[in-house]
C-alpha cells in the first residue's frame, strides 16, 4: 500500500495574530511555525501506524511551500514517512494547492491520501476534498477512525450528534481529527533519521487561482467582562433573561 | 441567473443551519436582483412549498429515492447538474458536516471559487468578496472569489433566519443516480435532545468542575435553559465525557447566542472554538482566569456554591 500524508505549516495556536502592509499580509515576526495540528496529531500519526502495522507500506508526506517551510516537513519526517516532497510555492488559494497535490499524487498512484480536516489559519476544510475531485477519488471527510484491510477502508466519521461507520473502496482521500491517533513527540533516532530521507523539491505546474484575499480584519474588541458578586448569582440570571436576552 | 441555496434536511424536518442558508442566499439574491431557488435531495416529508417563506421562488427536488449525504461523489455530482441545467450564478450552503464534504467536490467540477465560513454578505461594490472567520475565529479574511461561478458556504448561527408568509414552486427532477462505492454499515447518535453544532445556549464545563460525577451541574442548568452540553479538551482527554463535546482549536467551533462556562481556564486554544459565541458568561473561582477577558459576563466563585444557586433562580424564573 502506498499512502501519502498532506503537511501544513501554520502559526503556533498561541501565536499573536496582528497584520502589516495594510491588513494584506500575516504579520509573521516573532512567529513559530508547526505543523498543521491535524496534519501531524491526526493524519500522520495514524499513517504511521498503519505503516508499522504492515511495514510494505511506502509512506510519502508533501507539502505545498516555500523553502520557509523547509523546516515543518523536516519535522514531519522525524516523526515518520520514507520520503516527502515540496512544491515550491507561496500561493494561498485552495484550488490551486489542491492541484499541485494532484499533479504529484497522480504521478505517484497512491492508495490512501490522508489530510487534516482543516488548517487553524485558513480554516476552509476544502484541500482534501477538492485533491478528491481532481483524482476522481473517494473522499471521507472529519475521520476519527480509520482501519485499512483487505484494500477497503473502514471509516468511523463525524455525523452531527454521533458517528457513522462505513466501509469504502480505494483508492479514498480521508480528512482527519481528534481520535484517529494520539500525538507523538519525534526522538532523536526519527530526527538523524530524517536527515538523510529524500525531500523532493519541484517547482509548481500552472494552476488556476479561484480566490485571492484582499484584506485581514480583527473582530471589535470585547467591552470588558460585568462581573456579578458570588453572593448574588441570581443577579447574572436576571442579566441574562433582561439584558443580554440570552435565556 | 439565480442563486442557488441547497437546502439539507433530516427526520423529516428541514435543518436550521439550511434554513439560515436560505435566508442567507435570498437577501443575496435581492442585492443583487436576481432569483433565489433552493435545491433538495432525497426523500422527505417536510413540505418542500413553506420554503416559500424563506424568499426562495423554486424548490428543485431531486427525488424520490433515499440518497445518504455520506458519498461526496454522488451528492456534488447531482448539486453540479442542477447547477448547470439552471444556469445558477451562486451557489450557497450551510457550512455542516455534509457541506465540508460536498462544497469542495462541487468548486472543482464548476470550476467556481469558493469561501467556506461566512459570516456576512458578499460586497458586490468592487468585484465580490466574502468575509470569513480565520485563524480559528481570531481575525476575519475578506476573500474575493476570481470565478464567474461562485461557492459560498454559511458558518451556522451567523446569519439570521428571516420568515414571511410565501409558498414555493416544488420541481421534481429525475436525475439519474450513480452507485456508491461507500457503504454505511452504522450511525451511532450519542448525542442529547440539542445538537452541539446548532445548539443556540450551550453550558459547558473545564476541569474545575473536578470529575464526571459532578456534571449534574451542567446538565441541569443545559435541560432548564434548552441548551446543549460541552466540555473543554482537558475533560475530554480524561474521559470525563464524549470526545464529541470538545470544544476548541482542535474540537468543535461553536457560535451559540450563550456560551456559559464553568471551571475552563479559557486557553488560548479553547477560545479559538467558542470566541464567536454572542455572549460568554464565566464561572471560574480565580479571578486571573484568562476566560475573564473574553467574558461577557463572569463570576468569581466556587461553582460548586454558585451554579445550585444559578439553577434554582433559572428555575424561579420558569416559574413565573
Ligand atoms: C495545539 C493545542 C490545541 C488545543 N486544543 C484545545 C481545544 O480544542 N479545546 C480546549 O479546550 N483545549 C485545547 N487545548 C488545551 C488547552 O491549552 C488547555 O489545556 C485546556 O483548555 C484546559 O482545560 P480546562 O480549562 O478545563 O482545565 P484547566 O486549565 O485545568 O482549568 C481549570 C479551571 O477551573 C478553575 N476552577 C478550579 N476549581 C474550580 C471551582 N471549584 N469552581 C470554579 N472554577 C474552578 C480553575 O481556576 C481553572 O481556571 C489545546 C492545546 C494545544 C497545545
Ligand atoms: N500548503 C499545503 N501543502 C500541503 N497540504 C496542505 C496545504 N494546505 C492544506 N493542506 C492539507 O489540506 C488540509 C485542509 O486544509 P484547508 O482546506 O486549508 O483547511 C490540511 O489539514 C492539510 O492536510
Amino acid at each position: 500500500m502506498k499512502i501519502l500524508v498532506c503537511i501544513s505549516r501554520t502559526p503556533d495556536t498561541t501565536a499573536k495574530i496582528a497584520f502589516t502592509d495594510n491588513n494584506t499580509k500575516f504579520a509573521t515576526e516573532g512567529v513559530q511555525w508547526i505543523i498543521n495540528p491535524y496534519d501531524e496529531w491526526y493524519a500522520l500519526v495514524r499513517a504511521i501506524e498503519l505503516k508499522e502495522k504492515d511495514p510494505s507500506t511506502v509512506l510519502h508526506l508533501i507539502t505545498v511551500g516555500t523553502s520557509d517551510t523547509e523546516p515543518i516537513i523536516r519535522k514531519a519526517l522525524a516523526l515518520g514517512g520514507d520520503e516527502a516532497f515540496r512544491v515550491n510555492s507561496d500561493q494561498e488559494d485552495p484550488f490551486y494547492i489542491a492541484s499541485q497535490l494532484a499533479y504529484i499524487a497522480k504521478n505517484e498512484g497512491y492508495d490512501l491520501i490522508l489530510t487534516g480536516k482543516e488548517t487553524i489559519d485558513h480554516n476552509g476544510s476544502s484541500i482534501g476534498g477538492m485533491l478528491a475531485e481532481i483524482l476522481d477519488f473517494n473522499y471521507v471527510s472529519l475521520a476519527v477512525k480509520l482501519e485499512i484491510e483487505a484494500l477497503k477502508a473502514t471509516i468511523n466519521r463525524e455525523v452531527e450528534g454521533g458517528e457513522e461507520i462505513l466501509t469504502s473502496s480505494l483508492p479514498i482521500v480521508v480528512s482527519c481529527q481528534k481520535g484517529m491517533a494520539e500525538a507523538r513527540i519525534p526522538n532523536m533516532r526519527g530526527i538523524m533519521a530524517a536527515r538523510t530521507k529524500s525531500l523532493k523539491v519541484s517547482d509548481p505546474i500552472d494552476a488556476e487561482c479561484l480566490t485571492k484575499t484582499s484584506v485581514f480584519s480583527l473582530p471589535p474588541a470585547k467591552a470588558g467582562v460585568r462581573l456579578i458578586p458570588a453572593e448574588t448569582p441570581e443577579l447574572l440570571v436576571k442579566l441574562l433573561r433582561e439584558e443580554a436576552k440570552v435565556i | 441567473m439565480s442563486i442557488l441555496i441547497f437546502v439539507e434536511h433530516s427526520d423529516g424536518k428541514i435543518k436550521k443551519a439550511s434554513l439560515e442558508a436560505l435566508s442567507y442566499g435570498a437577501a443575496l439574491a435581492s442585492k443583487l436582483g436576481l432569483d433565489a431557488d433552493a435545491l433538495v435531495i432525497g426523500k422527505t416529508e417536510a413540505p418542500l412549498t413553506e420554503l416559500g417563506g424563506y424568499g426562495v421562488k423554486k424548490v428543485f427536488h431531486v427525488g424520490p429515492t433515499e440518497t445518504s449525504s455520506t458519498d461526496t461523489k454522488i451528492i456534488s455530482n447531482l448539486i453540479t447538474k442542477v447547477v448547470e441545467q439552471i444556469n445558477a450564478d451562486v451557489l450557497v450552503l450551510s457550512n455542516t458536516l455534509t457541506a465540508k464534504g460536498v462544497a469542495p467536490r462541487v468548486s472543482v467540477r464548476l470550476k467556481a471559487g469558493l469561501v467556506s465560513g461566512a459570516v456576512s454578505l458578499p460586497e458586490i461594490n468592487n468585484g465580490f468578496t466574502v468575509r470569513k472567520n480565520v485563524f480559528s475565529g481570531k481575525a476575519f479574511s475578506d476573500i474575493n472569489i476570481l470565478t464567474a461561478k461562485k461557492i459560498i458556504t454559511v458558518n451556522q448561527n451567523a446569519f439570521e433566519i428571516a420568515k414571511t408568509a410565501g409558498t414555493a414552486e416544488v420541481v421534481t427532477l429525475n436525475l439519474e443516480i450513480p452507485t456508491s462505492t461507500i457503504e454505511v454499515l452504522a450511525v451511532n447518535k450519542t448525542a442529547g435532545d440539542v445538537l452541539l453544532s446548532e445548539a443556540e445556549r450551550v453550558i459547558s464545563g473545564g476541569r474545575g468542575l473536578k470529575g464526571p460525577e459532578n456534571w449534574g451541574l451542567v446538565e441541569e442548568l443545559a435541560k432548564l435553559t434548552g441548551a446543549a452540553t460541552a466540555c473543554s479538551r482537558a475533560v475530554a482527554d480524561a474521559h470525563w465525557r464524549p470526545h464529541h463535546e470538545h470544544v476548541g482549536q482542535t474540537g468543535l467551533a461553536i457560535a451559540p447566542n450563550l456560551y456559559f462556562a464553568i471551571g475552563i481556564s479559557g486557553a488560548i486554544q479553547h477560545l479559538a472554538g467558542v470566541n464567536r459565541s454572542k455572549t460568554i458568561v464565566v464561572i471560574n473561582k480565580d479571578p486571573e482566569a484568562p476566560f475573564f477577558k473574553a467574558a461577557d459576563y463572569g463570576i468569581v466563585g466556587d461553582a460548586f456554591e454558585v451554579m445550585p444557586k444559578i439553577i434554582a433562580a433559572v428555575k424561579a424564573l420558569g416559574a413565573n
